[in-house]
C-alpha cells in the first residue's frame, strides 16, 4: 500500500510523516520522528510503556495505526517536562524512587498527568485504579503511587508551577 | 508486530460507511476503538484488505435519554459511558460494568458499538445488555434492522449482524432498581472468569417485580437466565430463591477449560459471583 502524509501536532509542533496505513503510531513516532520517550513494551496493549496524550486521552499507541491520529494533538513525556526544567510529576518520581529501571516512567508519569488533570485530589486508591494500565517489573508499584499522591500535593499548592 | 497491508478509509457518515462497506465487501473490516481489531490483525487473525473506521461520524458519538429511553450511539467510548452524568441517572449499571472492562487507556478508545457487535464472549457488555433487554440498530445496504441483545449471539464471534451491515446504537430502557455488575477476573484489564449482570425491582411491600439475570464469558455466547429470572420474579427474593436461580443458571452453562482455570473452577467461581451480585443487587433495591 503506498504510503501518505500523517501529520500531528507533538507536543505543540507539528510534524509530518510519510507511512503506510499499517504503521502503528508507536512506530511513526520513535522510528520517525524520533520522539523516542514513549517505549514498546509488550505491543499487545498491555504494559502501557507506549501511553501518549491525545487529545486528552491517555492512549497507547502501540494498538492504534498512526494514520488513525492523523491531525490530533499528542503529548509525550518530552512535552511535560526538559533535562533542565523536570515537571513535578517527575521531580516527583525522582524524590520517591518511582522508578529502577526506568522502561516504564514515560507512560507511567504520562498516564499520571492526565490523571491528575482529570483528578486533582485523588485519594490511594484512585491513582492504583487509574495507573492500572501501566506494568512496572521493578518497583512493586508503592513508590510510583507514592510519587504521584506527591506531586498531586506539589500541583494544589498555591505557589505551585505546573 | 506488523499488520497485513491495508488500505484506509474514514468516511464521515453512516450512509458513506455503509455504502463503502457494500462495495468493498468481503475483503474491509470496520474499525470502532481498535482494541480487539489491531491485536487480532497483528497476529494476522484478521487480515482485512480495507479498514473502514467509524471515528469521523459524529452522529455515533451520542448518549440521548429521553424519558425512559436510553439511545447510546456505537461509537461512544467506555470512558463516554463512565462519565455520563444522565447514563449514570438512567442506568448506573453502565457505569459499574465499564469501570471493570479494561485499563484507563483501553476505556479512553474502546467503545460500546465495538464490544456489542464483535461477539467475543469475554467481552462485558453484551451479557449487560441482554440483562437490560437492548436492542441493537443495525445498518446495512438494506436499510435499518432491529436485533434484540437476547437474539442477537450466535456464537463466538458469530452474531445476527450480517457482514454487510454496521451496528450504529444500542437502546434501552432506563432501569430504576437495584442493579449490580460483579465480575471475577484474574488482574485488572482481564476478562471474567465469571461475570453476572442482575437487575432487580423491589415493590414498597418487599416483593420483587423485575428480575433480569445474564453471564458473561461462561459459554460461547452471553447468556440471559430466563428462569432465573422468573423464579427471582415469582419467589421473590430470598436465600432460598437465590439458591434456587443460581443452581437454574448454573445449568446453563458451558465454560471450558484454559487459562483462566478448569471448567469446575469457573463453575464454582460462577456460582459465587452469581449469588454475591443478586445479593448486592437486592441491597441496592
Amino acid at each position: 500500500m503506498s504510503k501518505q502524509t500523517i501529520t500531528l501536532n507533538v507536543n505543540g509542533e507539528s510534524l509530518s510523516a510519510e507511512a503506510e496505513p499499517r504503521e502503528l503510531l508507536i512506530h511513526v513516532l520513535r522510528e520517525q520522528l524520533k520522539i523516542t520517550g514513549p517505549h514498546i513494551g509488550c505491543e499487545t496493549s498491555h504494559c502501557g510503556a507506549c501511553t501518549v496524550e491525545m487529545d486528552g486521552m491517555s492512549v497507547k499507541s502501540c494498538t492504534m495505526f498512526a494514520i488513525q491520529a492523523q491531525g490530533k494533538e499528542i503529548t509525550t513525556i518530552e512535552g511535560l517536562g526538559t533535562p533542565d526544567k523536570l515537571h513535578v510529576l517527575q521531580e516527583s518520581f525522582k524524590e520517591h524512587h518511582g522508578l529502577q529501571c526506568g522502561f516504564c516512567t514515560p507512560g507511567m508519569i504520562t498516564r499520571a498527568h492526565r490523571l491528575l488533570e482529570e483528578n486533582p485530589n485523588p485519594t490511594e486508591e484512585d491513582v492504583r485504579f487509574g495507573i492500572a494500565g501501566n506494568l512496572c517489573r521493578c518497583t512493586g508499584y508503592q513508590n510510583i503511587v507514592k510519587a504521584v499522591l506527591a506531586a498531586a500535593d506539589e500541583l494544589n499548592q498555591p505557589e505551585s508551577v505546573a | 508486530m506488523i499488520t497485513g497491508n491495508f488500505e484506509y478509509h474514514q468516511p464521515g457518515s453512516v450512509p458513506e460507511a455503509v455504502a463503502l462497506l457494500s462495495d468493498l465487501g468481503d475483503e474491509a473490516r470496520v474499525i470502532a476503538g481498535g482494541h480487539s481489531l489491531i491485536p487480532t490483525m497483528k497476529l494476522r487473525l484478521a487480515m482485512p484488505e480495507h479498514l473502514i473506521d467509524l471515528q469521523g461520524i459524529s452522529e455515533l458519538k451520542n448518549i440521548a435519554v429521553s424519558g425512559s429511553d436510553v439511545r447510546i450511539g456505537a461509537m461512544t467510548t467506555q470512558a463516554e459511558l463512565i462519565t455520563s452524568e444522565q447514563l449514570l441517572k438512567a442506568a448506573p449499571i453502565i457505569r459499574e460494568t465499564a469501570l471493570q472492562i479494561a485499563d484507563p487507556q483501553v476505556r479512553y478508545m474502546g467503545t460500546i458499538g465495538g464490544n456489542v457487535a464483535n461477539g467475543d464472549p469475554g467481552n462485558d457488555m453484551p451479557a449487560l445488555m441482554q440483562c437490560l433487554d437492548a436492542t441493537f440498530v443495525l445498518q446495512g445496504p438494506d436499510g435499518e434492522r432491529l436485533v434484540q441483545a437476547r437474539e442477537f449471539y450466535e456464537a463466538a464471534y458469530f452474531t445476527a449482524r450480517d457482514d454487510l451491515e454496521i451496528l450504529t446504537e444500542v437502546r434501552f430502557s432506563a432501569c430504576a432498581g437495584g442493579f449490580s455488575y460483579g465480575k471475577q477476573k484474574r488482574k485488572i484489564g482481564d476478562y471474567a472468569t465469571a461475570a453476572a449482570a442482575v437487575l432487580l425491582t423491589k415493590s414498597a411491600d418487599g416483593s420483587c417485580t423485575h428480575a433480569s439475570v445474564a453471564l458473561t464469558n461462561l459459554a460461547d455466547t452471553p447468556l440471559y437466565c430466563a428462569d432465573a429470572s422468573a423464579l427471582l420474579q415469582s419467589k421473590g427474593v430470598n436465600d432460598a430463591s437465590i439458591a434456587e436461580a443460581v443452581e437454574s443458571a448454573m445449568e446453563q452453562i458451558e465454560p471450558v477449560d484454559d487459562n483462566r482455570g478448569p471448567a469446575e473452577f469457573k463453575r464454582h467461581a460462577a456460582a459465587i459471583i452469581l449469588t454475591r451480585t443478586i445479593q448486592e443487587a437486592w441491597s441496592r433495591a
